[in-house]
């Protein structure tokens, strides 16, 4: 989902029969719960798509403290501004990690950086969306965050091994992401005015249906699942993750006393789960693309972060070179 | 980020572990590399000691070497403690 759309190259998975002995030896790896480690070998697609999608994923870590650096100066409280700052500081490791699991496939970080800033490469759809007043950095932390723990509690067992290693030091930062933005929806909810709680209201109503689109098209329009889920490099479905976050949303919704944009959304007593109205795929789909409400502005601040941010980095260099010359 | 080399990071937690290798950062030089790495690997007390290490400056084996450098210690079974049976009055030992 941060990976929202990776394309693999192929909607047609191979038999072993139908595959060469190494990649027929690499897939009963990847069968048997082994990992596949950087200088293992593996087909071209494989390194390809985990390339895509762990850049996505990256580039979404990046990207997404944006929204949040939006409130950082206007936060309520020092304690809240402190905690936030903390959190968005955890965001960039989280991206930092995965570009360093990326570049163990043979990946440069620059080259997709650039990808990223030419609109080459996507990242999550979330980030395109502004953030209007402080109720959304609770509800981003706990709608968001909570998402993406959904997501990437299984990406811990994927088949890469540097990949699923940073997704293990990941996930264990991020439970205290999505408790501190629910504790802010909370306090509002409790001890806040009526017009706080109404900003509360009105950020869920913003997000709501953003967050559930987070995990990617539905199944029947997802043609390269079969491929990365076969490699393992994806473990459950979209309409599968999507559906545990709302199952496990819906209670801590009702909690703070809050309701859901959706006149459909129903709990099922057969199946135990809750039903939802349709997500609207094209607003999805026009996101995705770049003509979400915040694409450009989003692209823009990055491009301007790492073009203005040149000067520190040839003068970090310069300093470095100067330190060596001063020792030797 | 292109002249920034990359450097392989190894940290030692405090209960007097091992280091362990734990990811990598780019750096314009090996103390830099060092603040980055605490930075970025030790936010929350994850360990008391920091190694950086030029990843050119790694040597690893490889994985077709796997069989000849590991192999020969597979049929090696008495170097294990569990091959030595023992009558049970020994006790645990
Ligand atoms: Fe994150
Ligand atoms: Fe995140
Ligand atoms: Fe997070």
């Amino acid at each position: 989902m941060y990976a929202q759309l990776v394309e693999t190259g192929s909607n047609k998975l191979k038999t072993l029969d139908e595959m060469s002995p190494e990649e027929r030896q690499f897939q009963e790896r990847i069968n048997d719960e082994i990992k596949i480690e950087p200088k293992n070998w593996m087909p071209d697609a494989y390194r390809k798509t985990l390339i895509r999608q762990i850049s996505q994923h990256a580039h979404s870590e990046i990207v997404g403290m944006l929204p949040e650096g939006n409130w950082l100066t206007r936060a309520p409280t020092l304690k809240r501004k402190l905690q936030l700052m903390a959190k968005i500081q955890d965001e960039a490791g989280h991206g930092l990690y995965l570009y360093s699991s990326m570049e163990t496939l043979g990946a440069d970080r620059d080259e997709e950086i650039d990808k990223l800033h030419d609109g080459r490469a996507k990242y999550s759809s979330i980030f395109n969306y502004p953030t209007l007043n402080w109720a959304d950095m609770g509800t981003i932390g706990w709608l968001v965050d909570g998402a993406a723990i959904v997501n990437q509690v299984p990406l811990q067992r994927t088949s890469y091994g540097p990949y699923a290693r940073a997704m293990i030091r990941v996930c264990k930062e991020e439970s205290f992401h999505q408790r501190q933005g629910y504790q802010i929806l909370l306090t509002m909810m409790q001890e806040g005015t009526d017009d706080q709680k109404a900003m509360v209201q009105d950020s869920i109503n913003r997000f709501w249906w953003p967050a559930l689109m987070m995990f990617g098209p539905s199944d029947e329009n997802s043609p390269n699942s079969a491929q990365s889920m076969a490699w393992k490099i994806k473990r459950h479905s979209n309409d599968e993750l999507r559906q545990r976050f709302l199952d496990q949303t819906v209670p801590q919704l009702e909690l703070l006393g809050c309701t859901a944009p959706d006149p459909d959304l129903k709990y099922n007593q057969e199946t135990g789960h809750y039903e939802f109205g349709e997500i609207d795929w094209q607003e999805f789909f026009d996101v995705v693309k770049g003509n979400g409400p915040c694409n450009r502005e989003r692209i823009e601040a990055r491009r301007s972060a790492i073009d203005n941010g040149a000067w520190v980095r040839e003068a970090a260099v310069a300093h470095a070179a100067k330190r060596q010359h001063r020792a030797a | 980020m292109a002249d920034w080399p990359l450097f392989e990071v190894f940290i030692r937690s405090k209960h007097g572990l091992n280091h362990k290798h734990v990811g990598s950062v780019h750096a314009a030089d090996r103390r830099m590399a060092i603040e980055n790495a605490r930075e970025l690997y030790t936010r929350r007390n994850e360990g008391v000691s920091i190694w950086v290490v030029p990843a050119s400056e790694i040597t690893a084996s490889s994985p077709d070497e796997k069989e000849p450098l590991f192999d020969p210690s597979n049929d090696k079974v008495y170097r294990h403690a569990s091959f030595y049976k023992l009558p049970k009055e020994v006790g645990h030992m």
